[in-house]
């Protein structure tokens, strides 16, 4: 693809989750990593939603960190635009990288500060951004972009507390639109919130890609959020992507073996009889993962191969994935 | 239907403030048959928990039963004194709740917690006790239960402390539980197992149970029945395919059509504009009327009770006039009677 906004290539990051010094020492305990993110590597077309589907521990919202710079990569490098912002000093050199992304965070209720008014939560990109002048025209703007998420101007004079859940998330898209960005890091912006606010927020979402040409990269742990809304979705598991490509292809041919068991544990709204399937087991501690590929202990078809070696992406068809089975083709048909 | 276990009636659970009484749940009545699964779906406010908590008699002062009754197996619970509740608490009626972290003591060891509600409730000796845990242990699927049975709650995963919580549930087999959110905390494979679970156990047992949740993908799944539950009242009540292939109340209809479904491929979900009304104003006549895409003068004047037949009703006004939700389907002619 040529037109990628974002590449993200061989993407790491490990956190030091080591006992204290004097404990290692007296106690002899080996130093421990949690590799949070283990080598991922996607592109993200401009106007497109990539998402990342996963279930907890799995490292998506640590991937979504890094891409805004919240934390900085162990190794691997990220591309926004063609401008390097694999690290800090990148980044700085980059401002105008950073300037065009933004993040809207999972639970409404803790990422607005209580104390400052909506007005000024709102004002605080275009004032830190300089990108109006003069608190008229400052509050002009944050007049608009409160209309543009379905509130009313009125509405900056007020506190947090004084909005529901729904609400709340519509001040947070405000305040990441303030910014005028490009590209927006959504990481599981409505799993807080109930349905029917759910749907209002997805609709809010698309009407804006649409409006604003915004691309985004999307979190969720919801599969039919996801294929909701993605044009591209990236499934993780332990830190590695296992399987990713365009939403239908993923959807109606799932190769990964995991892709399979996600979607079959969805509960079957249709009820067309159709029993799900329940997995055995749980995600391993990502402190100590299996050996080669990392889901093999909860696999139907792992063989001794998946035991010992980690598998690489293969491109099959349309999408890529990981995994000894696709490989040697001994995969199952997949009923849906 | 079977002879219900649990009948109630009229339920009615207030909080006094300052500003006049809170109604947080008005008016609801239902019945739980033996073996059956009873959902009880809303979104957060509606009051879902609150009947739940009503049922084990778990208000938390000052709220508390302002009428209606509440009859288990023909007894009335709902006027008990503190320690005959207890008694049936428990014994009769098993609680699960939405956080296993926070329904387990952290500081005492699994089989301690067990062992404590097992002679509680039963006439045990330890040993017997600790035998019975165990067997609980193996009955909700946990792995090498005698080495985990000494372990302490944080020792466990997420989905299998919940089934700890769900062996401490079923410690004195009751025959009506009540699980409120018990999947929610859950990943959607983790939760595939505990309902698979709860399945098992509801049609082994004979156990009625009384599931509280916003998903109505897991009720779909589980339920025999669902009541909708909006602001405090039953929106609409019946056989958990016909409410969600024949909603009748457009609440129950906006609800179906905001969640997005893999397949249906439509650019934008249905959306019902506003949110749930807060307790402090809840709208004259039908409470769902200001968000209804349907609503008629008389919708913002009289309050609706629940219209339909014994097994599928809505209150709704459209009920009336049969032109209920259930009409864009060819099976609606059948409805709104």
């Amino acid at each position: 693809m040529t037109d990628a906004l974002l590449k993200v290539d061989n993407l790491v990051r490990h956190f030091d989750v080591s006992p204290p010094w004097l404990n290692r020492v007296i106690e002899r305990k080996p130093k421990s990593v949690v590799k949070a993110v283990d080598g991922v590597a996607f592109e993200i077309g401009r106007g497109e939603t990539f998402s990342l589907v996963g279930e907890s521990g799995c490292g998506k919202s640590t991937v979504a960190r890094l891409v805004v710079g919240l934390y900085n990569p162990t190794a691997g490098t990220l591309e926004f635009d063609g401008m390097d912002i694999s690290s800090g000093t990148a980044r700085s050199r980059n401002r105008g990288a950073q300037r065009r992304m933004q993040m809207i965070f999972q639970d409404p209720y803790a990422s607005l500060n209580p104390r400052w008014r909506v007005i000024d939560i709102v004002a605080e990109p275009i004032r830190f951004n300089k990108l109006v002048d003069g608190d008229a025209a400052i509050k002009a703007r944050v007049g608009e972009l409160l209309e543009q998420v379905g509130l009313s101007a009125a509405d900056g004079e007020k506190y947090p507390h004084e909005f529901s859940g729904g609400q709340r998330q519509r001040v947070s898209i405000a305040r990441a639109l303030a910014g005028s960005p490009e590209f927006l890091v959504c990481d599981e912006p409505t799993s807080a919130l109930d349905v029917s606010v759910q749907a209002q927020i997805l609709n809010l979402m698309k009407k804006l890609q649409r409006e604003l040409g915004l691309t985004y990269l999307f979190i969720s742990h919801d599969l039919a959020v996801v294929y909701h809304v993605s044009t591209k979705v990236g499934v993780m598991y332990l830190g590695r992507l296992v399987e990713w490509g365009e939403t239908e292809v993923i959807f109606n041919a799932p190769r990964h073996p995991y892709t399979r068991m996600l979607l079959d544990a969805i509960p079957d709204l249709e009820m067309s009889g159709r029993s799900r399937t329940p997995v055995a087991g749980e995600v391993p501690s990502p402190i100590d993962p299996p050996s080669g590929c990392a889901f093999h202990p909860r696999c139907p078809l792992a063989t001794d191969r998946c035991k010992a070696e980690a598998p690489k992406p293969v491109s099959v068809g349309a999408a890529m994935v990981a995994c000894h089975a696709v490989e040697e083709d001994r995969l199952p048909e997949w009923h849906g | 239907m079977a002879e219900p276990l649990l009948t109630v009636r009229n339920l009615r659970v207030e909080f006094p403030t300052r500003k006049g009484s809170l109604v947080a749940v008005d008016d609801i009545s239902l019945d739980i048959a033996p073996g059956e699964v009873l959902g009880v779906v809303g979104e957060s406010g509606a009051g879902k928990s609150m009947t739940g908590a009503a049922i084990i008699g778990l208000i938390e002062p000052p709220g508390r039963v302002a009428s209606g009754e509440i009859l288990l197996d023909g007894r009335r619970i709902d006027n008990l004194s503190y320690d005959e509740m207890r008694k049936i608490r428990g014994k009769e009626i098993g609680a699960i709740f939405q956080d296993p972290l926070t329904s387990l003591n952290p500081l005492y060891r699994v089989s301690k917690q067990l062992v404590e509600t097992i002679m509680t409730h039963m006439d045990l000796t330890e040993r017997q006790a600790r035998a019975r845990a165990l067997e609980l242990l193996k009955e909700v699927g946990i792995p090498a239960a005698e080495e985990r049975l000494d372990h302490y709650p944080h020792q466990f995963s997420g989905g299998m402390r919940q089934r700890v919580v769900i062996a401490l549930a079923l410690c004195a087999e009751p025959r009506l539980i009540i699980a409120d959110e018990p999947t929610t905390a859950l990943d959607v494979s983790i939760q595939a197992q505990i309902i698979t679970l709860l399945k098992r156990l509801c049609s082994e047992h004979q156990t009625a149970i009384m599931l509280v949740t916003h998903d109505m993908g897991v009720i779909a799944e589980t339920a025999d029945r669902v009541a909708v539950m909006y602001a405090g009242r039953i929106a609409e009540i019946g056989p958990v395919q016909d409410v969600i292939k024949r909603a009748r109340h457009p609440y129950t209809e906006g609800l179906m059509g905001a969640i997005p479904t893999i397949g249906g491929r439509d650019e934008l979900l249905t959306q019902i504009d506003g949110s749930m009304p807060r307790l402090t104003a809840i709208p004259d006549g039908c409470a769902f009327h200001p968000r209804c895409p349907k609503a008629h003068f008389k919708c913002h004047t009289v309050r609706p009770d629940l219209i339909g037949n014994a097994q599928h009703s809505a209150s709704c006004w459209l009920m009336e006039s049969g032109a209920a939700g259930g009409a864009s389907d060819t099976a609606g002619s059948e409805g709104g009677r």
